[in-house]
């Protein structure tokens, strides 16, 4: 059905229609609201204010949320031509889009929150950060334009349009991972990341130009037609499926493409190495369900073996090398080396369940990755782009509140009920065994177990141990208003996604992109 | 009457949660002597409630008794839903007695972090009553492994010197069992009908392919939990290093749930591959008890040699399910309970003597029933019951297993026979060494003999001691129509 309306459309927009032109830009309100708000905070920024991160971080704040609203109306409204698609059928405003964006909304309107508490933090005693204060107006604009990207990602059904979503986030997160521009890990991190993301958007964009050639058409929905004709054992199928495949890896770190995710984890700020874990992985995730899950499903011979051993390899490479970290950002990359591994899982169990457990996953990851990261934050003080995993020894003596917060984050990255993270992986696993694959399973909960180790003896740092040196700097924890919404918001998540998982499968069931199946 | 009066009252609630909901409020209040009477009352008030459901509890029936039943994750199929029989009733008792008693044995010996302590102390406590009332399998899974995490801490920070590396032990061996069961879980709710509901997963008769796979994930948690020799080393490193309420804890409840898993779990939802592993089952009862009586007639702390006691004992409660007899499972079950009553009561003394003391060496000890006889009495008396002396509780349990097991696999029971005397080899050393002989107090520390609140500690446990020794009787009809329709279940299906 919807594909006749598409074909329809593309009849309409030979002839210049102002309507579906008028459609069409109310479609895609929330991405227009976006890209004014981050060029209003680069204006806005220009001007002298006395307190001016406060004023941009509100405002960056206050049109997200706008943004929010605009998408859970157009959510419930059909385009006049009673499709939910616009652009001549590059851009979709489905479910499926509305809920990846409710995630990117919380991503980044969590991350503005922290960086306030972020770079207040370190410019009271670093000569070279007061200079931040400058150009910060900079810095929200590109998590706005980040978070652009990543929605303009998540909406479309076009290839082209999925590469100039994927290359302004990316752009924009080069140049974020590279703010503190005093440090050099900062900038080695930003300089690998903007080569290594480059070389990776080069491979997509040559399996994209290789399905181009195959099927004649970038639009998803004309694949799925195209693909029909075509033999899957095709070499020059093959290739390009992989092509895109690993583009689309190499960005939610799965390994062997995952090289770059510890060092430009813990060169980048903080609060930019919980964005990066949470929004542009989201969108990754978003982009490969809606290519590899939906509309191009039919190629799953081709990846499914190669996505299960690589699924397996990430848990394994990541919890392992996650035992031996000293510091903790460079651990939790890892960490989500590991989660990466196991959201894979989600997409070879495939099926409804499986796209399923993979918007369940990632809801949850955001609130428990940028839980612990406000901790982190906190008790990062001046610049360093490394944070032992000492700070945190001796936490529960000084602050009861904050370790136990800590603690509860740290379960659920580890998928202890009843915690959120139990309940994602949980789900995952409900989706692997339904398709049959036990082994997976088995293979996927033993290195959950291992690593478990590394988040509980964070654990027994912050209660066990006594405060060690840190103590002065422990005792400068200021839990100012917006990091403390930070962690209320991520706690009351992590903790509601475990205690009334039901909620929030309701929501994933009725996200779920049509014509499924 | 009583029917009435509870239909609308969710009591199984009321009774998880009561500890639970005073966990929230612990924080606030003000003074260590507040936290430790409010605990107190809490979880006293929690044993009132377990004992008049005890009182109310229909003998009649192998029904599930006050039933509660809510939609938890419908898309899931998964309920919250509650319901204790038989077997889960004496064990609601038996969790909720212990709660109180660790609170009086916390009460001078845990001088800091009080609060974070009997918080600790409350969430195992609702966690561990959650455990025997879940009929629903994923709720089951969620309160058993949600308990590793207060456990933990409560060995993590109030353990002794070498508490890190046990804490640690102890979480990861528990876990990747229970991971491994969460699969197996799921394999039976895709073949049980997409329910996780326990009852109506126990309808089901599944492929004794599926059975054998799925009783191997289960036994891997199982065998962790109980424990089993070959996966036992976790429990001596647990114990010597918890405090005394987590050692009473892990004893007197925690190691209950494996047994308990195989009870209501492995044997009627797998009947067949429990007939077919029930040789190599009880053969790891009968290695568990030999060598776990060895290990513990070689230590000298005595901790360690209760640990290791423990592994012994928890074989015959292993051995007695798996003969698949009235009496190998009523001895297995009631074994289970008096095995609380009478380990809990025994690392109870071991901590008081060791908070006098600070020492566990047992050479270091001579005439305790000299120098502070009421100590020495009791003490003496747990350790009697541990050596299953007749007309205590021990002696109720190991004959009703090895009379069960005669007849079904007669060189496991040879093996419990020599596993009790080795049991007395130890525990008369034990006798011997610290309470006979001169008086020898470990670095001439001031000791005193028991005040009224260890009194109030002792006291009850005694009179279980004494109670299942002499008139089992209330306590068989109890668990009989549970285990009979148990052994329907296994039987029914088994041929």
């Amino acid at each position: 059905m919807s594909r006749q309306s598409i074909e329809l459309s593309t009849l309409d927009n030979t002839a210049v229609d102002l309507a579906a032109i008028g459609q069409s830009v109310l479609a895609s309100g929330p991405e227009i609201i976006i890209i004014i708000a981050a060029s209003v905070v680069l204006m806005l920024s220009l001007v002298p204010h006395p307190r001016q991160d406060q004023l941009l971080a509100g405002v960056s704040i206050f049109m997200i949320l706008l943004a929010a609203g605009m998408s859970y109306a157009l959510s419930d409204y059909t385009l006049s031509d009673n499709t939910k698609t616009a652009y001549a059928g590059m851009f979709v405003i489905d479910g499926f889009s509305t809920f990846f964006k409710v995630i990117l909304y919380l991503g980044t309107i969590l991350t503005v929150l922290m960086s306030a508490s972020y770079f207040r933090n370190n410019g009271l005693n670093n000569n070279e950060q007061r200079k931040e204060g400058v150009v910060q107006g900079e810095y929200y604009a590109l998590l706005l334009f980040a978070l652009a990207g990543g929605m303009i990602m998540v909406s479309s059904t076009d290839l082209l349009l999925i590469y100039i979503g994927l290359e302004l986030q990316a752009l924009s997160i080069y140049v974020l991972t590279g703010f503190l521009k005093a440090d050099t890990r900062s900038n080695e991190a930003a300089l690998k990341y903007i080569i290594l993301g480059a070389f990776s958007s080069g491979i997509f964009l040559y399996g994209m130009s290789l399905f181009y050639g195959l099927t004649g058409t970038t639009n998803l929905n004309d694949m799925t037609t195209a693909l029909l004709t075509l033999d899957l054992s095709d070499p020059m199928l093959i290739l390009a499926t992989l092509f895109m495949l690993v583009g689309l890896l190499f960005k939610v770190g799965a390994v062997p493409f995952h090289m770059w995710v510890p060092d430009i984890y813990q060169g980048a700020p903080s609060p930019i190495t919980a964005y990066m874990s949470v929004v542009p992985k989201a969108a990754a995730f978003a982009i490969l369900i809606r290519i590899f899950m939906l509309d191009l499903a039919a190629l799953q011979p081709i990846w499914l073996l190669n996505v299960a051993a690589i699924s397996v390899l990430t848990m394994a490479m990541g919890s392992f090398v996650a035992l031996v970290q000293t510091n903790i950002k460079r651990m939790l990359a890892y960490s989500s080396i590991a989660h990466a591994g196991f959201l894979l899982l989600g997409l070879v169990a495939g099926g409804e369940a499986g796209i399923a457990s993979i918007m369940l996953y990632l809801l949850v990851y955001a609130f428990m990755t940028i839980g612990i990261f406000a901790v982190i934050i906190l008790l990062n003080k001046g610049i360093t782009a490394g944070e032992p995993i000492e700070d945190f020894s001796g936490l529960a003596t000084n602050h009861p509140a904050l370790a136990f917060m800590s603690l509860l984050f740290l379960f659920s990255l580890a998928g202890i009920p009843p915690t959120g993270g139990f309940f994602a992986k949980f789900y995952v696993l409900v989706a692997l065994v339904d398709q049959g694959q036990i082994m997976l399973a088995v293979l996927a909960v033993l290195l959950s177990a291992v690593a478990a180790w590394f988040y509980i003896r964070i654990i027994m740092l912050m209660y066990v141990q006594p405060p060690a040196l840190q103590s002065k700097v422990r005792s400068e924890i200021q839990l100012n208003l917006p990091i403390r919404t930070v962690l209320l918001v991520a706690t009351i998540g992590t903790l509601l996604t475990g205690l009334l998982p039901a909620w929030f499968l309701a929501l994933v069931a009725a996200s779920m992109p049509l014509g499924l199946g | 009457m009583t029917a009435l009066l509870i239909e609308n009252v969710p009591i199984l609630s009321i009774v998880i949660f009561l500890p639970a909901i005073a966990a929230l409020l612990v924080p606030f209040l003000p003074g260590n002597n507040v936290v430790r009477w409010f605990t107190f009352t809490v979880l006293f008030v929690d044993f009132l409630l377990a004992t008049w459901l005890l009182v109310i509890f229909d003998n009649s029936t192998a029904q599930m008794q006050f039933v509660e039943n809510q939609p938890w994750v419908p898309s899931l199929g998964i309920t919250y839903k509650l319901g204790i029989d038989g077997v889960s009733v004496l064990f609601l008792f038996l969790t909720s007695l212990l709660g109180w008693i660790c609170v009086l044995a916390s009460w001078t010996a845990i001088a800091k972090r009080l609060k974070e302590f009997m918080i600790c102390l409350l969430a195992i406590q609702s966690l561990m009553l959650g455990v025997f009332c879940a009929l629903d399998l994923l709720l089951f899974y969620v309160f058993w492994e949600a308990m590793l995490v207060p456990m933990y801490l409560m060995i993590g920070i109030w353990g002794g010197d070498d508490r890190i590396y046990a804490a640690f032990k102890f979480f990861l061996y528990t876990l990747a069992g229970s991971l491994i069961f969460l699969v197996g879980i799921l394999v039976l709710y895709f073949a049980g009908g997409r329910t996780f509901d326990i009852l109506a997963l126990m309808e089901v008769t599944y492929d004794v392919d599926l059975q054998f796979w799925v009783f191997i994930a289960f036994l891997i948690a199982f065998a962790v939990k109980v424990p089993m020799v070959p996966v036992h080393t976790w429990l001596p490193d647990a114990h010597v290093q918890a405090p005394t309420a987590g050692s009473i804890i892990l004893a007197g409840v925690l190691l209950k749930m494996g047994a308990y898993g195989f009870i209501r779990f492995s044997l009627p939802m797998l009947p067949d591959a429990s007939h077919y592993f029930a040789p190599l089952m009880q053969g790891l009862s009968a290695v568990a008890i030999v060598y776990g009586g060895f290990l513990a007639l070689a230590q000298q702390d005595i901790k360690k040699l209760i640990a290791y006691s423990s592994i012994s004992h928890m074989g015959f409660i292993t051995l007695g399910l798996f003969t698949f007899t009235t009496n190998g499972t009523t001895g297995a079950v009631i074994q289970m309970f008096n095995h609380g009553i009478t380990t809990g009561a025994l690392f109870l003394f071991i901590g008081l003597v060791y908070e006098r003391t600070h020492s566990r060496d047992i050479p270091a000890y001579g005439g305790l029933l000299k120098s502070i006889p009421f100590y020495g009495i009791f003490f003496a008396l747990f350790l009697l019951s541990s050596m299953a002396v007749p007309g205590t509780n021990g002696f109720i349990g190991e004959i009703l297993v090895l009379s069960g097991t005669f007849g079904v696999n007669n060189w496991a029971a040879t093996a419990g026979v020599l596993g009790a005397l080795i049991g007395a080899a130890y525990i008369l050393g034990i006798y011997r060494q610290m309470l006979l002989g001169p008086i020898q107090i470990p670095g001439s520390a001031k000791v005193w003999d028991l005040n009224s609140r260890e009194l109030c500690c002792a006291l009850p446990l005694l009179i279980f001691v004494f109670w299942l020794g002499f008139y089992p009787k209330p306590f068989l009809s109890i668990l009989q129509p549970t285990l009979q329709h148990l052994l329907a279940q296994t039987l029914g299906a088994g041929s």
